[in-house]
């Protein structure tokens, strides 16, 4: 019995970090999909976002779902004056000025962050009701932890059903499997694009803000997990939420298993795999089209 | 660049001489008037600034560093973000070779090092190079990073993360003491060790296989259309850059006596491309200035103000990239057209 609840134990962990994982991820897997724009400041949204939702709550005493829905406006706001003034000059750039513009704009926002809050690790505290343990039959669980999955999987099911059962999800991906195509017959590209990027920040605002609580958050945010954002879009597949969201589940688990038993270096494992799917499937595990 | 097709009845070498194609080719790898100053400079240095010697090594580390991602970068269009990985493995070579007291001598240990990450390079560049964009961006940033953490597992080899201090490196020629506190010799060996990579990268790039990368870089589909073995040349290419990139790191841990975990970070392959991008990519002597600039930089701000080295090292990456597309060099050049002497319209 003891045994099972260990199991359950861990998989509710992995699941809880893969759910933020994916929170923050998905709006990248889109944008990147529609635009083909290499955006690797979009954990700086994320960063960004979290500083308003821990902000919100311990300086200004909001509560927890109002600040998160600040945390979302704020982050879609300055994205879109972002895309709008800075971004929209690089669509047709290749992909070496999209590289370097966006790490540039990390290294701005980490200045930034640390110029007018300072360096320190943000702390984000729970709601009462969202602290302590739940019990689930099997095992006793952290009620943060459930609660993160749920939403993650409502999140899931609502952009899944907004991308195949809107007007506006299926502009998406017909924009994404073909550009050009999309555009002559009369889809408002640019347009598309700008909302799905102000949503795809402010949902990775809100991740920012819901994974503080275990992921930490200092301004060297965007840089420490760039990678995992990267290796979720890359093996889940551009423009491809629901390869996103296994792929960050997957993902998510994994680390929390090799941290815990391999503290040193095992997540090399999580690298080794990332390598083998992206040369079996260069478009990713339920990519639409190749990268 | 106007290439004119010659007439039929002409194919004699003197002809070939005389057709502006040919002369371009021709013209093109001469030694201009200016070639030689990075390298009286570089001298001069050594004489003007004896306390910045340590400084000095660094940046000769950095321009190689960043002249053989250029190779691959700059002149192929590979784009990685993963480079650190043949950087680290170089000087991991190095750095295990001489703790072990296997072999210290500093030549010989940089052909090793150039021969232990020419071949990863060659093996990842086998398997990685089928892919493009993104998906051959994530698979160097993972080969790297999978590199980063195997050394971090095998710390009973490596030294972990605070990796292996105080190398006993032999002397040059068996002559030449590299001095922990006064970075003559290392200084001068970096030069040297550098001047001959440098010729090696500018012979390859005027060579028909450099024109045939550029070809690759410029439109790749194109090059498979007139026969060129595509794949064949960035698999090369990439593993010169990757040998290149192993000396560069094999100096790094011979000048400074160490190497540890941060030489196959994300950061060391971020800063060189920034390096590189600053300077200009795929004309040879971007590296160079954009080593200086960044370095410089740095080194003199950044110890004053770290958060404003950041903000400001931001600002210009994206000024760079909406304004001046290629670099500090490409800007130079672009001012040079508009404001310099007119030629004669040929």
């Amino acid at each position: 019995m003891n045994a099972v609840a260990d199991i359950a134990g861990i998989v509710l962990g992995g699941l809880a970090a893969g759910t933020v994982l994916f929170i923050v991820s998905v709006g990248l897997s889109v944008t990147m999909g529609l635009m083909g724009f290499v955006n690797l400041a979009h954990g700086a949204f994320a960063m960004f976002g979290g500083y308003i939702i821990i902000l919100a709550m311990n300086r200004a005493q909001y509560s927890f779902p109002v600040a998160l829905v600040m945390g979302f406006f704020g982050t879609a706001a300055l994205s879109v004056a972002l895309e709008r003034l800075l971004y929209r000059r690089l669509y047709r750039a290749g992909e070496l000025d999209q590289v370097l513009f966006t790490i540039g704009l990390i290294f701005i926002f980490i200045a930034a962050i640390t110029i007018v809050i300072g360096s320190e690790t943000q702390n984000l505290q729970l709601p009462p009701y969202l602290g302590g343990q739940l019990n689930l039959g099997i095992v006793q669980y952290r009620t943060y932890s459930i609660f993160l999955i749920v939403v993650g999987l409502l999140i899931a099911l609502g952009i899944w059903f907004a991308f195949e059962r809107t007007r506006i999800g299926g502009q998406i991906r017909a924009t994404v499997d073909n550009r050009r195509m999309a555009e002559s017959l009369g889809i408002d590209v640019d347009r598309l694009f700008t909302i799905t990027f102000a949503f795809g920040s402010g949902m990775a605002g809100i991740g920012g803000g819901l994974g503080a609580e275990f992921l930490g958050l200092d301004p060297q945010y965007p840089l420490k997990y760039l990678v995992y954002f990267l290796i979720a879009v890359s093996v889940g597949g551009l423009g491809s939420v629901i390869g996103v969201y296994y792929a960050s589940l997957i993902l998510g688990v994994l680390d929390f298993v090799l941290t815990l038993y391999l503290p040193k270096g095992g997540t090399i494992f999580i690298y080794a795999l990332t390598i083998l799917i992206l040369l079996a499937r260069p478009q990713g595990l339920l990519g639409r089209k190749g990268l | 660049m106007s290439v004119a097709v010659s007439p039929p009845g002409e194919a004699s070498p003197a002809a070939a001489g005389r057709n502006p194609a040919a002369q371009i080719l021709i013209r093109r790898h001469r030694v201009r008037w200016w070639e030689p100053l990075p390298w009286i400079v570089g001298i001069a240095f050594y004489f003007a600034a004896p306390d910045y010697l340590g400084f000095g090594c660094d940046l000769l580390v950095t321009i190689l560093f960043a002249l053989s991602l250029d190779l691959a970068l700059g002149y192929a269009g590979i784009i990685t973000l993963g480079h650190g990985a043949f950087f680290g493995v170089g000087a991991y070579a190095v750095g295990m070779l001489a703790t072990y007291n296997i072999w210290t001598e500093p030549i010989t240990s940089l052909f090793i090092a150039a021969a232990v990450a020419g071949a990863i390079g060659f093996l990842s560049g086998l398997v990685l190079l089928r892919t493009t964009g993104l998906t051959l961006l994530m698979l160097t940033l993972c080969t790297m990073t999978l590199l980063y953490e195997a050394a971090n597992m095998a710390a009973a080899y490596t030294g972990g993360f605070d990796g292996l201090l105080s190398l006993p490196i032999g002397p040059v020629f068996g002559v030449f003491e590299f001095n922990p506190l006064y970075a003559n010799t290392q200084y001068l060996f970096a030069l040297g060790v550098l001047f001959v990579c440098f010729l090696l990268v500018r012979m390859l790039v005027y060579s028909p296989f450099g024109q045939s990368l550029i070809g690759i870089r410029e439109n790749i589909l194109r090059m498979h259309a007139i026969g060129s073995p595509v794949r064949r040349r960035l698999i090369v290419c990439y593993t010169i850059s990757a040998a290149l990139a192993g000396v560069a790191g094999a100096l790094s841990a011979q000048t400074t006596a160490f190497v540890n975990l941060a030489a196959l970070g994300l950061d060391r392959s971020a800063t060189v491309f920034i390096v590189l991008i600053l300077g200009g990519y795929g004309r040879l002597y971007g590296a160079f200035i954009g080593a200086i600039v960044y370095l410089a930089l740095e080194h003199f701000l950044a110890q004053v103000y770290p958060t404003a080295w950041q903000l400001g090292l931001g600002l210009l990456l994206v000024l760079i990239s909406l304004f001046a597309r290629n670099g500090i060099l490409g800007l130079g050049d672009t001012l040079w057209q508009r404001f310099g002497p007119r030629r004669a319209a040929p």
